[in-house]
This record gives C-alpha cells, structure tokens and sequence, in this order.
C-alpha cells in the first residue's frame, strides 16, 4: 500500500529566533457564499475551525479533522508551514511585499500575495505566522525559507539543513 | 514598479496584477449588424491618451477580482475606482 507522505514531511527546524514547522494534512474546504463568513483580510476561529477570507464571496475552512460545511475539498491543494518564534516576521519580511507590522497585520489577518515569488496565503495567529502554499511549490519556498532564515547567523552562505529529528532539509 | 490599490485587499505590488487593458469597452448590441471595419474597431482600437486613462486590472496572486483604476499614464498616479465585478 502506498505510504501518505505530505509534501514538506518532516520539516521542523529551528533557526536563530525562529522556528519553521511543517503542519501536514490539513482539511482544507473552499466555500462560495454570498453570506459573509468574517470580514476583508481577516480570520475567524471557531473552535479547530478557521476561516480565512479569500475574497468578497469566497472563504477557505481550515482545521484538523472533518469540516461539516457544505464546500469543495480542496485539502490536497496546499500544505501549511508554522512560523514562530521572536524573528518570525523578520525573516517573512525578507521575501514579503506587505507590511507585517502588527499594528497593520496583527493576529487574525490574512493576506494573498506572493512570497518569494510564490502564491501563498499568509495568515497572521497568535503565536506566529502560517503560510499556505501550493503542495509542488512548498519545497521551493521552505527551502527559501530556511536559506533566508539562516542568514542571520554567523556563517553565511549555504550549509546542509539538517532537521533536529535526523530528515535532510 | 506601480503600487496598485485593490479594492478588497489595499495597495499591493504591480507583480500580483494582470493588466485587463482599456476599461468601459462595451460589447456590441448586435455583433452580427457590424461591418468588418467596425468589428475590428470594437476588437484592436483602444484610447492611448497621454493623461487620465480608465483601465482593468485584476489581483491575480490576491483575491482575483476585477477592478477598475483611472492611472495617468503620464505620472502613473492611479486613481482608485469601483470594485468592478
């Protein structure tokens, strides 16, 4: 039988100030309604459930388990990578457009844009940042990440990721 | 680089954006009455004005809507319009 295996598995490394995480298999459900979910830009919880606005009649549902609301299964689409720690923001400044500063993007904001040249969805949360992105462009921008990430460090240029838990990155 | 403003998500950068031309070209009520001539005016002959110039984008990386922009195409200074969907 085929093994499940999420585009980014075993992604959890942990950089200077920042710690980039790889959330795998989340339920992902694209809803259109002309019903408003949560307002422009923003992210509504609702238990394990959040809702992230994607346009003015469009939403996405994200959690862990079954979401029971009527919409298209579109889990397979992305996979989700977890950034936090003190230099979260520093090091998604170093590839994002937006102004991260959380008195204009405090937690609970959600942008579209691109990052590092890729279409991601960013999204704003209390401990951190979580970026989706496309399945076959998430080993691009987690390999970017961790590049940019390691700058900060005394040594610069490239030098082999390995992860704490032994998987090459 | 042009900083665009998106009616849904605010200014982002001219990178995110597909241009949609000249806005306000309506399609013609009766197609099939045109002439050759007046067909392929409606379909190639757009304004190129040296000023104020109405026009189409839409947020293609954002929240892939269209929306319309006046932008000076001498300053290229955007007025931000409607949200045209």
């Amino acid at each position: 039988m085929a093994e499940r295996r999420s585009p980014l598995s075993g992604l959890d490394v942990e950089l200077p100030g920042v710690t980039v995480t790889e959330v795998p298999y989340l339920t992902q459900l694209n809803v259109r309604t002309a019903t408003p979910l949560t307002p422009p830009n923003t992210t509504r919880r609702d238990g394990d459930v959040t809702t992230v606005w994607l346009g003015p009649d469009e939403y996405l549902l994200i959690g862990p388990g079954e979401i029971a609301t009527p919409g298209v299964d579109v889990s397979a689409h992305r996979t989700t990578i977890r950034l936090t720690g003190p230099r979260a923001r520093d090091l998604l400044a170093h590839g994002c457009a937006l102004d991260l500063h959380p008195s204009v993007f405090p937690p609970g904001r959600c942008a579209q844009t691109l990052f590092a040249r890729t279409p991601i969805i960013l999204i704003a949360t209390e401990d951190g940042y979580l970026i989706l992105v496309r399945s076959s462009f998430a080993r691009h921008l987690a390999d970017w990440l961790l590049d940019a990430g390691s700058e900060g460090t005394v040594r610069y240029g490239r030098k082999p990721f390995a992860s704490p838990k032994g998987h090459d990155f | 680089m042009l900083l665009i403003p998106c009616p849904w998500c605010g200014p982002r950068d001219e990178a995110e954006f597909h241009y949609g031309g000249q806005a306000h070209v309506a399609y013609p009520a009766d197609p099939a009455a045109l002439s050759d001539e007046e067909w392929g005016r409606y379909l190639f002959f757009r304004d190129n004005p040296a000023g104020p110039f109405a026009e189409r984008w839409s947020h293609s990386a954002g929240c892939r809507r269209w929306f319309n922009v006046v932008r000076d195409t001498s300053t290229n200074r955007i007025v931000p319009q409607e949200a045209n969907r």
